[in-house]
């Protein structure tokens, strides 16, 4: 009982601590790519900092929609992951079927997030909000499916025991629809977080953006709940592709933080990798590869059903 | 007890539309009147669902009458209940919003009539939902649909409302005529009886099964709007006023499912087939059904196609009830027929809000056009934020009453799809295009909610009446009504057992499903969302009351307009694209050929590819076949005579 509480108090403090760094760590791999010396990794913090300390504005056209929205896009990607497990550590809650919950909890903070970009009344952000909905429905398949084919392999019905060391029963028989969905899920994670190759978290060029251009009128304390809620987001679904990154079985608990936290640092440089590496898709191509990583997910699932 | 509780609330509104009738023109108390006797109608019926599922309803109602073939009988059971309480809620809460909405005083010609037919059909639907007697079904049937009919030409001056009831009839009579074949094939398997009960195990592969079920696909799903027989419900659903439209939406069509499921649990043994079918006409009927309402700029349009969207849900349940069922796997078939149902109560309660909102906003702006709405949130405070219960129940977001039916689907199908064997493969494919459906509708939604009621009015003329009491209460309800079962689920547990039962499996939903434990996840999440808002709109108070008249920042484009917001069809245009293949839709595309361009204009429409691609010209070239048959019409009274004596002749000689 009592390392079963001190697991999940350290899965609260990473939760609520740890997803700025991300952020900060991306950021500063980028920079290395690009001979730059970048912002202290601690950046992130300092921003939301700042921002929480400032005042904002409000355009007369917003209505209490728009202040609402950034709170429940926090809100609803704490309460998601409370069903993940970080490492191998257990999740906080864990009921059966909670997979459904977990992704439609990622559902409500993307029409609340979109309904606030509507609230303004301007174009640029009516066309992120349209692409933000319309990118979100393909993904959404994509992460059902693969989570099917986990339910399948571990026989489980609940998001804790189903991404519990999924390799453990052997390479040979499982690896290939493991492959196939963890490529899917690096898909869902990119365009979910609007990372290159889908969007560009750093401009605003209305041309290619999605995310940037939906929380532009947002201004001091609610834009640092939408930065800290995306960078939960990032968390929360770097941790579950994590699961399927790292086969390394049940290690001493300890160090088994230890394991996560690095695999946590070691995603993030690989999204600042990606995002150096590769340009951004042109527009039109972004549904293909979101609906890519679905049919990546669906052989997934064909590999595992004899 | 049931029973006669049930025929009493029938009665009450069948009787209903009298005082308005035979009152003085313009009587606001006739009028308050007849909505009262609905209310006690619908008060009586609810008292019969509560018996019913409280297990105390008493036995059938069986009386003798000169037909042949089988007493009439009137019964409620939990299937029955099931499907009564929507019906009950919706008309009663129907009739009070209509005082306001759709007056004598400011429709004095309709006013009446619509009151009679609205308590009529009411009283229809009851009688289908507790008849056991395929005749009596089958007469109330059609009162049903005539009376729905006669509603739907509320408006019938204007040619748009004439062309869609005629094709509203046409295609329920169309339904009914499977329908007679359907109920002539079980009498005969239940030896010429037309009582309704189970039939011996072994006929449902049998030529005579295999044609049942065919038949209750096609002549059920004409009436429940299933894809492809879904051709008259968006016209209808459209052209109706709007508390007609909460009353067929949320359970005029629901009766097409009540009958799918009554039929069909008449079998005790179902093939798999049936069971695949139903899977694959759900999931086709939900993805594209949302496809399509993404293409509408009609408010009404659009909510209609959601109702083929969750009409396909609620098919994906039933079908994974059948093969539950056929592969002697209990806990599937709970789930899939405890969710389909289940989401037959959760649709009716909150397509009848949104349905009813959408009302309050035309009867604001008078009209049914998103595009020239907006920022209706100021003016409308009380429609809009039940409208937004509406949306996000509808899109089955935690923390509402969508998620729960859902999530006991998407449960049932999960176990398919961890379970050996290929039909994994159907269940995984199946969850896919629920998680599709989900989010389409999350699109779809956003816009609606979006360009309706937030941003700015993008055509200031429009606005012209605020919001009456009589219609933000039964939206308050209904929308307490999402929240209720949302946050506590466990609560419909009884309901659907007892609904199960009465489809011939014995359920208990709280075992199969974690009921209990999403009942305190649901109310954790509201409170969280709660709690981080509050948080929030604590810290920004006094920014808020600071507040400047400031136009949005818009990257510091400072001479923005309301025409340039996104609009319906804009923002829709993305989803629009995928499914372009389904949609074909039709545009107007400016053309620039000069580099100084004039004026241009930009129109898009995504009309139904079924109607106008395929039954539009196969009834056209029909009609042009069957008028070479005037022929024998020469309208001399000679050759008729001539015609019947031929007839009587052949008949002589064949019998």
């Amino acid at each position: 009982m009592g390392t079963y509480l001190a697991s999940i108090a350290i899965h609260e403090i990473l939760l609520l601590f740890m997803p700025p760094l991300l952020l900060g760590v991306i950021n500063k791999t980028k920079a290395v790519f690009a001979g730059r010396t970048g912002p202290p990794l601690l950046q992130p913090y300092y921003d939301l900092a700042r921002l929480f300390r400032k005042g904002s504005v409000f355009s007369s056209t917003t209505t209490w929609v728009f202040r609402a929205a950034p709170a429940i896009g926090l809100a609803s990607g704490l309460l998601a992951a409370q069903f993940v497990p970080l490492g191998r550590h257990p999740a906080p809650v864990s009921f059966e079927g909670d997979l459904f919950l977990f992704v439609y909890l990622f559902g409500l903070a993307r029409f609340f997030t979109a309904t606030a970009a509507l609230d303004t009344g301007s174009a640029f952000e009516g066309m992120g909000a349209a692409r933000e909905v319309s990118f979100g429905s393909l993904a959404e398949p994509a992460l059902i499916l693969g989570l099917l084919v986990l339910a399948r392999l571990s026989g489980s019905l609940s998001l804790g025991p189903m991404l519990h060391d999924p390799w453990s029963a052997g390479w040979l028989t499982r690896g290939a629809s493991l492959v196939l969905v963890a490529a899917s899920w690096a898909i869902v994670l990119l365009a979910e977080n609007c990372r290159i190759p889908f969007d560009d978290p750093n401009t605003h060029l209305e041309l290619t953006m999605i995310h940037e251009v939906m929380v532009l009128d947002h201004s001091g304390p609610a834009f640092g709940v939408i930065l800290y809620g995306a960078s939960v987001k990032l968390f929360v679904l770097g941790a579950l592709l994590l699961h399927l990154l790292f086969p390394f079985g049940q290690l001493d608990p300890g160090l088994d933080w230890i394991g996560f936290v690095a695999g946590m640092v070691f995603l993030a440089i690989s999204v600042g990798v990606v995002e150096s590496i590769t340009a951004r898709l042109r527009l039109s191509r972004v549904p293909q590869l979101l609906v890519t990583a679905s049919v990546l997910s669906a052989f997934g699932m064909l590999l595992v059903v004899r | 007890m049931s029973a006669l509780l049930v025929v009493i609330a029938a009665a009450l509104s069948a009787v209903s539309g009298l005082p308005p009738l035979l009152a003085r023109k313009h009587s606001r108390g006739a009028d308050l009147f007849s909505a009262a006797l609905l209310v006690t109608g619908s008060l009586v019926g609810l008292a019969a669902v509560g018996t019913a599922v409280a297990g105390v309803g008493g036995p059938p109602l069986r009386l003798e009458w000169h037909l042949p073939g089988a007493l009439l009988e009137i019964a409620v059971d939990g299937l029955s209940a099931l499907f009564l309480l929507p019906l009950f809620v919706i008309s009663g809460l129907g009739a009070v919003y209509a005082t306001s909405y759709w007056p004598p005083l400011r429709h004095p010609r309709t006013a009446p009539l619509l009151r009679l037919f609205y308590g009529v059909t009411t009283s229809a639907i009851a009688i289908v939902f507790v008849a056991r007697n395929s005749i009596l079904f089958l007469m109330a049937w059609e009162v049903m649909a005539l009376g729905a009919f006669l509603m739907v030409l509320t408006e019938g001056r204007r040619r748009d409302v004439r062309q869609a009831g005629w094709i509203y009839i046409t295609a329920t009579h169309t339904g009914t005529l499977a329908l007679f074949a359907l109920f002539a094939i079980v009498a005969s398997l239940n030896e010429g009886s037309f009582h309704l009960g189970l039939l011996r195990a072994g006929l449902a592969s049998s030529p005579a099964g295999m044609a049942v079920f065919w038949l209750a696909l096609f002549g059920f799903g004409l009436k429940a709007g299933i894809m492809p027989m879904h051709i008259w419900l968006p016209g209808a659903h459209a052209a109706t006023p709007s508390h007609v439209s909460a009353l067929m939406s949320g359970v005029l069509i629901k009766t097409g499912i009540y009958g799918l499921v009554r039929i069909l649990s008449l079998f005790p043994d179902p093939p798999l087939l049936w069971g695949g079918v139903l899977l694959a006409f759900g999931a086709v009927s939900g993805v594209l059904g949302v496809a399509y309402a993404l293409g509408q700029h009609d408010l009404k349009k659009l909510l209609a196609y959601h109702s083929i969207e969750n009409i396909g849900i609620i098919t994906m349940g039933l079908g994974l009830w059948l093969g539950g069922r056929s592969l002697g796997e209990p806990v599937w078939a709970v789930l899939g027929l405890a969710g389909g149902l289940l989401h037959v109560v959760n649709h009716a309660f909150f397509k009848a809000l949104l349905f009813l909102g959408a009302g309050s906003v035309i009867h604001a702006t008078g009209t049914r056009e998103m595009d020239r709405m907006g920022g209706l949130l100021g003016r409308l405070p009380r429609t809009s934020s039940t409208f937004l219960v509406g949306a996000v129940a509808i899109c089955g977001l935690p923390p509402l009453n969508g998620f729960v039916s859902e999530f006991l689907i998407y449960l049932g199908l999960l176990r398919p799809a961890t379970s050996p064997g290929p039909v994994a493969i159907g269940a995984a494919g199946a969850a896919a295009a629920l998680a599709l459906i989900g989010g389409l509708a999350l699109s779809c939604f956003v816009k609606a909610f979006g360009t309706v009621f937030l941003g700015t009015p993008r055509d200031p003329a429009t606005f012209r009446a605020h919001e009456a009491s009589a219609m933000t209460l039964p939206l308050l309800i209904l929308s307490g009504l999402c929240v209720f079962v949302g946050l506590f689920p466990f609560a419909t547990a009884p309901l659907l057992n007892r609904a199960c039962l009465g489809a011939g499996l014995p359920a208990d939903v709280s075992r199969a499903a974690p009921l209990a434990t999403l009942s305190l996840v649901q109310i954790a999440i509201a409170a969280v969302l709660l709690g981080v808002s509050w948080l929030l709109a604590r810290r920004l108070r006094d920014d808020v009351a600071r507040r400047q008249p400031l136009p949005t920042w818009d990257c510091g484009y400072a001479a923005g307009t309301s025409r340039m917001q996104y609009t319906s069809s804009s923002f829709a245009s993305w989803s629009v694209d995928l499914f372009r293949w389904a949609l074909s839709p039709r545009e107007e595309k400016p053309r620039f050929p000069h580099p100084f361009p004039a004026k241009g204009h930009y129109e898009s429409h995504v009309p139904d590819a079924v109607l106008d691609r395929i039954l539009v010209p196969a009834f056209r070239r029909g009609g042009w076949l069957l008028s070479r048959a005037r022929v024998i019409q020469r309208g001399q009274m000679q050759l008729y005579l001539l015609y019947v004596v031929i007839i009587l002749l052949v008949l002589l000689w064949r019998v």
